[in-house]
């Protein structure tokens, strides 16, 4: 098979006290980062989160500084981008205009005085499955053609490491759940080492080993996509990835298996193995298709946690699920989702519920109660409107 | 295309955050250049404009001194040739300017369709720029001549009287630096409506904008830097010719501007310092002038 | 209605296009005049003037002077100005604006006081005037040009392609010439043929250095005063055709490469 000729396995990257500085703000500070070789990583985190910038450290693009960069266990951190074991697939796919495909493709292996390099590129192109438009140039092709020629152009070098920058972000959405699965397959198959940075969680999580999600420059969690989701260490962890509901209270008991805390007078318990904090006063949280809503008051049960009653202030269809807003007074506005098991919405907007869940599905944060967020929806817009004024009064000052 | 030259296209920055040794190594031959060939003669020129003639020297001989009075002399002899100057460039900016724009409008707008009549009516724009400028403005002497058909048809219907002439008037003067600049207006009058985004227009008409009003409100503000440009670029080689106002082309004795007084005076009489000050007057209003303009453009987005 | 605006504005278009060719074609047909000396008056049709052009004393050598200024003076200001433009675009610094200004200057200074302001300083330093002073101030206005011509085609690069150069091993030097230079090619030539447009038919500035050397534009100067021989009007007329054939096979070959490009992405 044409993969077999190809596949060398990847190599471990480590970063380590990492920092980033630009004229005027920080896009990294003191990142410590470990990509085990063989694995499909990902860098998940709003625009401005210094992903890219990270992808750019690793590819030689930027310069760090501070700190290190070792690729299989060498130093890399003070080499050029062309002396590096790395390939790029960039966003903008930045092919060659004025090469055909296959030069395109065989760029880096002339680059590298590699024997074959036409051969090669022939090879890579089939990998990719289109080899038959080898001599055409780049702006005759598709997007998703061209994103192809792109992953053949960078995975032909055998790379230790390959770095993907949001690589599916210009394609329609049902290209690009088609891609995922062949850069997934591609990854599996030819066992390099694969660096993901994009902005879509439901990327992310689809794709990659292991997620790491970003903010302000700082890794805030790290793990399988399903642990990520499942057990949230941070409110912006907790609301990057789904949505979910968020309390503050006093930890009132504490037991061996199980902790409570006190929500507007409601003890609410969490398993003490998925809270990040035991004592003080601390932030809970559950996902909203973990909640059930009632429209009678329940009886108490234990290993259940209960709040109500509440109103319902908005009702949101969506095919497969719908959303209720519950306004339940002294903890604010909640979000569930409910499975559409029967036609239509169960209740209307007005109606008095309960929700309740099971104590075992609720987490604990680690951030201090004090200053957790509600999530932002477009806390994205207002990073990048926030560098772009940075940059311009830098710019200004510089005039 | 250079003639966008004036216009203010704000081109996005490209992270330029690099080393900047290359950036110097880059730049210096060609700063060096403009320096040396460039700025140094402006230096000169002033320089020269102070200058004194040594006694008892040769015609064209000076030395170095600081005249003012040659700024007196050549103002108190030249001004009408001033005045005239921008006059003349004033008012064939204007005619250019209402002669171009629908040009402009017509290529850029209109024919946005279809890209080969586009190009192919650029290409006749910019066709007077393949012939010499002196060629065509003796063309035009030659068709204005007295015994040529217009001035004959003039006096057929008696527009002009029986002894009157077209060429070395005040009226082909402008003529002709109307015609000869229409191209430097029309081109980044194009360029910018060319990248009119007609739905703007719809818009306004949505809105309740008659067509006349849409134009004002809409189109001509969105011009406004070709409009800029291209006036600029009309107004300025416009205000300093002397091919048009000369006596063997259009010109006569009573339509010289400043340029051909400082050819005279530095070319034939050999009277540097008039002709140096007359050149640092030229320049000083034309500068004042395109200060104006760059106070709302901005120097960066002129080159 | 709409289309009844249109027409009235496609008509004055079309007749203003024609307004700016009638000097052009007065030029072209005053080549085939069979007059003596003064090429005023129709005389009659010959083709001889394009046969025996370069029996005007002068003539040949004057146009031979304005090749040469220009293709030596275009070169010269293509390189100049197109580093300046990449260091414009790719890199900041300190005196950006100051450069910047004074790359303006040039553009928006008459070309007589250029041409004067030159002439002082060759006059000061006791430089003979000839073909290399007029080399050295045709070089000097077409900087700017090219700086402006290039930086366009510089600032819409993406700086992705030469950072992916880079990223495929490609060394500093391999990047320039083999990605960089390839794809600012055509606003590079764009701005070659710009300079020798402008060198070719300047005659303020070159009248102030030339000293005793005639360009083309300069011998139409001198001739002016005593009549136009019909051979002026022949080598006008073929540098006319030639650059208008040149402009059309460009621009009809992008058409074609366009509509192909339109196909084949169907």
């Amino acid at each position: 098979m044409a993969i077999a000729s190809f596949a060398e396995s990847g190599a471990d990257l480590q970063l380590t006290g990492i920092t980033k500085r630009f004229p005027g703000f920080t896009a990294i500070e003191e990142l410590d980062l470990t990509i085990p070789a063989g694995s499909f990583f990902a860098l998940l985190g709003p625009s401005g989160c210094g992903k890219t910038t990270t992808l750019r450290l690793v590819a030689g693009l930027e310069e760090p500084t501070a700190g290190q960069i070792l690729i299989g266990g060498k130093d890399v951190t003070s080499t050029k981008p062309f002396q590096r074991p790395v390939n790029t697939v960039f966003q903008s796919y930045a092919l060659f205009p004025h090469m055909t495909i296959l030069e395109n493709v065989a760029f880096g292996l002339r680059r590298r005085k590699l024997g074959d390099p036409v051969g090669k590129a022939h090879e890579a192109l089939k990998l990719v499955e289109l080899d038959h438009l080898a001599s055409r140039r780049p702006a005759q092709l598709s997007g998703g053609q061209q994103q192809r020629v792109a992953l053949a152009r960078a995975i032909v070098n055998r790379p230790a490491l390959l770095l993907l920058d949001e690589p599916l972000g210009a394609l329609d959405l049902k290209l690009r759940r088609q891609m995922q699965l062949e850069l997934k397959t591609i990854q599996t198959e030819v066992g390099l080492t694969f660096l993901h940075v994009t902005h879509d969680q439901e990327e992310a999580m689809t794709m990659a080993d292991t997620v790491a999600v970003m903010n302000k420059g700082k890794i805030e969690q790290m793990g399988a996509p399903e642990e990520l989701y499942e057990l949230p260490r941070t409110a912006f962890v907790a609301n990057f990835l789904g949505q979910s509901n968020l309390f503050t209270g006093e930890v009132v008991a504490s037991g061996p298996d199980h902790i409570a805390v006190d929500v507007a007078g409601v003890p609410i318990v969490v398993p003490r193995t998925r809270a990040q904090r035991h004592a003080g006063e601390i932030a809970i949280g559950v996902r909203p298709e973990k909640v059930s809503l009632l429209t009678s008051a329940p009886l108490p049960e234990s290993g259940r946690n209960v709040l109500g009653p509440g109103r319902v202030t908005d009702v949101s269809f969506s095919g497969v699920s719908t959303q209720y807003l519950v306004d339940v007074p002294g903890v604010g506005e909640l979000v569930v989702f409910a499975q559409n098991m029967v036609f239509g919405p169960v209740v209307q907007v007005g109606a008095s519920v309960w929700i309740s869940w099971n104590a075992d599905h609720g987490f604990g944060l680690d951030d201090d109660p004090g200053v957790v967020p509600r999530f932002v929806p477009d806390a994205s817009t207002e990073s990048i409107a926030i560098q772009r004024r940075i940059a311009l009064e830098e710019e200004l000052e510089q005039a | 295309m250079a003639f966008t030259a004036f216009a203010s296209q704000a081109t996005v920055e490209q992270a330029p955050r690099k080393r900047s040794w290359i950036a110097l190594v880059l730049l210096l031959p060609g700063i060096a250049y403009l320096v040396l060939f460039f700025l140094a003669p402006l230096i000169s020129l002033i320089i020269t404009s102070f200058q004194q003639p040594v006694l008892d020297g040769d015609i064209g001989e000076y030395t170095a001194g600081f005249q003012w009075q040659n700024y007196t002399d050549a103002l108190g002899e030249y001004w009408p040739l001033v005045l005239r100057s921008f006059g003349f460039a004033l008012i064939a900016t204007v005619l250019a300017l209402a002669v171009s724009y629908p040009i402009a409008y017509f290529i850029g707008v209109k024919a946005r369709r279809f890209p080969l009549l586009q190009s192919l009516m650029l290409t006749l724009v910019i066709a007077p720029f393949f012939i010499s400028f002196l060629l065509r403005t003796l063309a035009w002497k030659q068709i204005m001549s007295d015994e040529g058909p217009i001035v004959q048809f003039l006096k057929t219907i008696a527009i002009l009287p029986s002894d009157g002439h077209l060429t070395g008037t005040a009226f082909s003067v402008i003529f002709g630096l109307t015609y000869n600049f229409i191209p430097f207006m029309t081109l980044p009058l194009y360029a910018t409506l060319e990248r009119l985004d007609t739905r703007y227009l719809e818009a306004g008409a949505d809105l309740y904008a008659s067509p006349f009003t849409v134009f004002r409100k809409v189109t001509v503000p969105l011009s406004m830097p070709g409009i800029i440009s291209g006036t600029l670029l009309t107004f300025i080689p416009a205000a300093g010719d002397y091919i048009n106002a000369s006596r063997d082309f259009l010109g006569s004795s009573s339509t010289a501007m400043v340029g051909n007084a400082i050819e005279a005076n530095f070319l034939v009489l050999q009277n540097y310092p008039i002709a140096a000050a007359l050149s640092i007057v030229l320049m000083a209003v034309i500068l004042i002038i395109v200060g104006l303009y760059v106070r709302r453009a901005g120097t960066e987005d002129l080159v | 209605m709409k289309f009844g605006k249109g027409l009235g504005l496609g008509i004055y278009t079309v007749l203003a296009l024609l307004f700016l060719l009638i000097p052009i074609a007065y030029t072209f047909v005053f080549s085939f005049n069979d007059a003596g000396k003064l090429n005023i008056a129709w005389q009659g049709f010959t083709f001889d003037k394009w046969l025996t052009v370069c029996s005007t004393a002068g003539l040949c050598e004057a146009f031979g002077n304005s090749i040469l200024v220009g293709l030596v003076s275009t070169v010269l200001a293509t390189a100049l100005g197109t580093l300046i433009a990449i260091a414009l675009v790719r890199y900041r610094f300190r005196a950006r604006s100051s450069i910047s200004l004074l790359l303006f200057l040039p553009m928006a200074t008459p070309e007589v006081v250029l041409g004067a302001g030159l002439a002082a300083q060759f006059l000061t330093l006791g430089t003979e005037k000839g073909l290399l002073t007029i080399i050295l101030a045709h070089t000097m206005f077409c900087i700017s040009f090219v700086v402006v011509t290039v930086k366009a085609r510089v600032a819409s690069l993406d700086p992705a392609l030469e950072e992916a150069g880079r990223d495929l091993y490609g060394s500093p030097g391999q990047v320039f010439w083999r990605i960089t230079f390839p794809l600012l090619m055509p606003g590079i030539a764009a701005a070659a043929l710009l300079s020798f447009a402008l060198s070719f038919d300047d005659f303020i500035i070159t009248n102030f250095n030339s000293g005793s050397v005639d360009t083309f534009p300069k011998f139409i100067y001198i001739a002016a005063a005593r009549g136009i021989p019909a051979q002026v009007n022949v080598i006008a007329s073929a540098v006319f055709l030639l650059a208008i054939v040149l402009v059309i096979v460009v621009q009809v070959s992008r058409a074609a490469r366009a509509k192909r490009l339109a196909r084949q992405l169907g």
